[in-house]
């Protein structure tokens, strides 16, 4: 490969805290505008604020679960640019001595996995929102000021999207599984931005780095990344250069177009904020905190192959958020044969939920009348195929199996003196189908099966009828 | 030492104007203070751990409790405009 991708990832990720990083205002989305706010959130003179010892928590958990060093001391910093969306002037952040440095994310690519190393792990307070209304006014919302965020910094490891996209997957998978954080994109909890370059290994020249920003999907990542890969090459062929600049992804013209141009690097003027005194972290808090982690994916999706006994790549689909592993386990619990369990919930229910882009906690049924589901089928009281389309009516009306079996008239034929007269009909309507069958062509037999199953309404029990069909024919 | 470019760079990023009188009145200033502070480089700081911060208290951290917040009424006290309960200002653009 000629040209080398280098991706680096800057994401943002809320924290789920119930108080904002400095005071007691709640944290939670959707309020009504401008009423979780106080002085301190409001950078009113005099006020001071107070780190949230939740979100130092909540930061180290992260830390801990993606491998990274955690500071025993740490400071915070004041980070000094002009918007209105930030009150003070200044962000409190981190700079020199981030509270968790280094680190990695494991992901998992088809031919084997890949580190993605971190730089670091900074805790922050979130700004206000602005609205840029029709008639050129900027409405300010500062319910979200002073919201507790954590700020992950890679290194430029990925060398193509799908690595980036598999690398955002994962760690959102278990920010979510260590409970930090909801990681909803469309709500802002979680944003990120993509550094990019590409290096011609010939010539050993190399793109200026391009920013990515206001990306509000995965889906949207990818496809600014790709654009700007191709972009980017593009340039390097005609022996010219991009700018260093960001820009956004336009979802409309499917492109990514100019922002703002570099023009220097932002000059933040960081220093210490004297409001906040230095943090000192307890090993032990440390351990105690390590030693609350949930089960991660990687170690819950190992357990699955070995408790479970299923395929690896079985393993890895159902433990890609904590809510499907969870959803697997306790279907388990109701039903008797794992794999099974496992072919339909990543066959049909997985399918049917990435079609109307929803999560498996939108389902309108629980894991128990799944597992009711699949107990209809093994006891052979409906067959595979009416099963599937009582999945589909469970995911619309959310219906129990048994009821909406009974009331459909579902249930599976399986009394031989119930079929005879319709395979015997079905039999004396076919009789060129016959001759064929007799004549070696075996796929008359399927045909004849076929019309017995649609006089049915495809209740009877196939193995039953196949059977039946050869016996007639034969005597 | 601090030039009268320097003074201005800095007063852009506060967003400051000043006259040419100003400019060389601070750059003369600046001059001073950081002239003060190159002083401290002739301590010999070998073997000496930085300094991360000044103060030597340890920050408490607060328990993650609800606390009342302001009205909005309160908080909308000082803005020079509101509209639909937000803080209204002139557009502005990133």
């Amino acid at each position: 490969m000629r040209y080398k991708t280098m991706i680096g990832l800057e994401i943002h990720v809320e924290l789920m805290t119930k108080t904002k990083i400095f005071c007691g205002c709640p944290n939670d989305f959707g309020g009504d505008v401008n009423t979780h706010c106080c002085p301190v959130c409001l950078g009113l003179p005099g006020a001071l604020p107070v780190l949230n010892k939740s979100a130092v928590e909540y930061a180290i958990k992260a830390g801990l679960a993606f491998n990274s060093q955690i500071a025993t001391r740490t400071r915070m910093d004041r980070k000094n640019y002009f918007y209105p969306d930030l009150v003070k002037g200044y962000q409190i952040s981190q700079d020199e001595i981030p509270l968790c440095s280094g680190g990695y994310v494991e992901i998992e690519k088809e031919d084997g996995p890949k580190k993605i190393r971190l730089m670091r792990i900074h805790i922050e307070e979130d700004t206000g929102k602005s609205i840029h209304t029709e008639e050129a006014d900027t409405l300010l919302d500062y319910n979200r000021g002073g919201v507790p965020l954590i700020e992950i910094v890679t290194y430029p490891d990925m060398n193509t999207p799908e690595e980036a996209r598999l690398f955002l997957e994962k760690l959102r998978a278990t920010l979510k599984y260590i409970e930090v954080s909801d990681c909803k994109m469309e709500e802002g909890s979680l944003r990120c931005d993509i550094n990019i370059n590409v290096i011609d290994t010939q010539t050993n020249t190399r793109t200026n780095i391009t920013e990515l920003k206001n990306l509000n999907s995965f889906k949207a990542a990818v496809k600014a990344m790709e654009y700007e890969e191709k972009r980017h090459i593009a340039l390097l062929e005609a022996g010219k250069n991009t700018e260093g600049e960001t820009r956004r992804w336009d979802e409309v013209k499917n492109e990514t177009i100019v922002m703002r141009e570099k023009g220097g690097v932002a000059d933040y003027r960081y220093a210490p904020d004297f409001d906040i005194a230095p943090i000192v972290i307890e090993e032990e808090w440390i351990d105690e905190i390590r030693n609350s982690l949930p089960e991660l994916p990687h170690d819950k999706k190992e357990r699955f192959i070995r408790e479970y006994g299923l395929p690896e790549y079985d393993a890895g689909v159902l433990t890609q958020s904590k809510e499907l592993a969870d959803f697997y386990e306790e279907t388990n619990k109701y039903a008797k044969d794992p794999k099974q369990v496992s072919n339909w919930i990543m066959g049909d229910v997985l399918r049917r939920l990435k079609d109307e882009e929803l999560e498996i906690e939108d389902l309108k049924f629980g894991p128990k009348d799944l597992a009711h589901l699949l107990e209809l089928i093994n006891s052979g009281k409906i067959s595979n195929n009416i099963g599937k389309k009582v999945l589909r009516e469970m995911f619309e009306t959310g219906g129990k199996p048994e009821k909406i079996v009974k009331e459909r008239g579902l249930i599976q034929i399986s009394d031989e003196g119930e079929l005879e007269s319709i395979v015997k009909k079905v039999l004396s309507e076919n009789q060129q189908s016959i001759i064929d069958y007799k004549n070696g062509k075996d796929r008359a037999l399927g045909y004849l099966i076929g019309q017995v199953m649609k006089a049915t309404k495809g209740k009877a029990n196939p193995q039953l009828v196949n059977k039946m069909v050869r016996e007639m024919i034969e005597e | 030492m601090v030039s009268k470019e320097d003074v201005k760079y800095i007063a852009e990023l506060c967003k400051l104007k000043f006259s040419e009188e100003e400019l060389e009145e601070f750059t003369a200033e600046f001059c001073r203070i950081i002239g003060f502070v190159e002083l401290l480089k002739e301590v010999d700081t070998e073997g000496v751990e930085a300094t991360y911060h000044v103060s030597p208290k340890i920050q408490p951290l607060r328990e993650d409790k609800v606390e009342p917040s302001l009205s909005r009424e309160k908080v909308l006290q000082n803005a020079p405009e509101e509209q639909y309960g937000y803080f209204k200002l002139p557009r502005i653009m990133d």
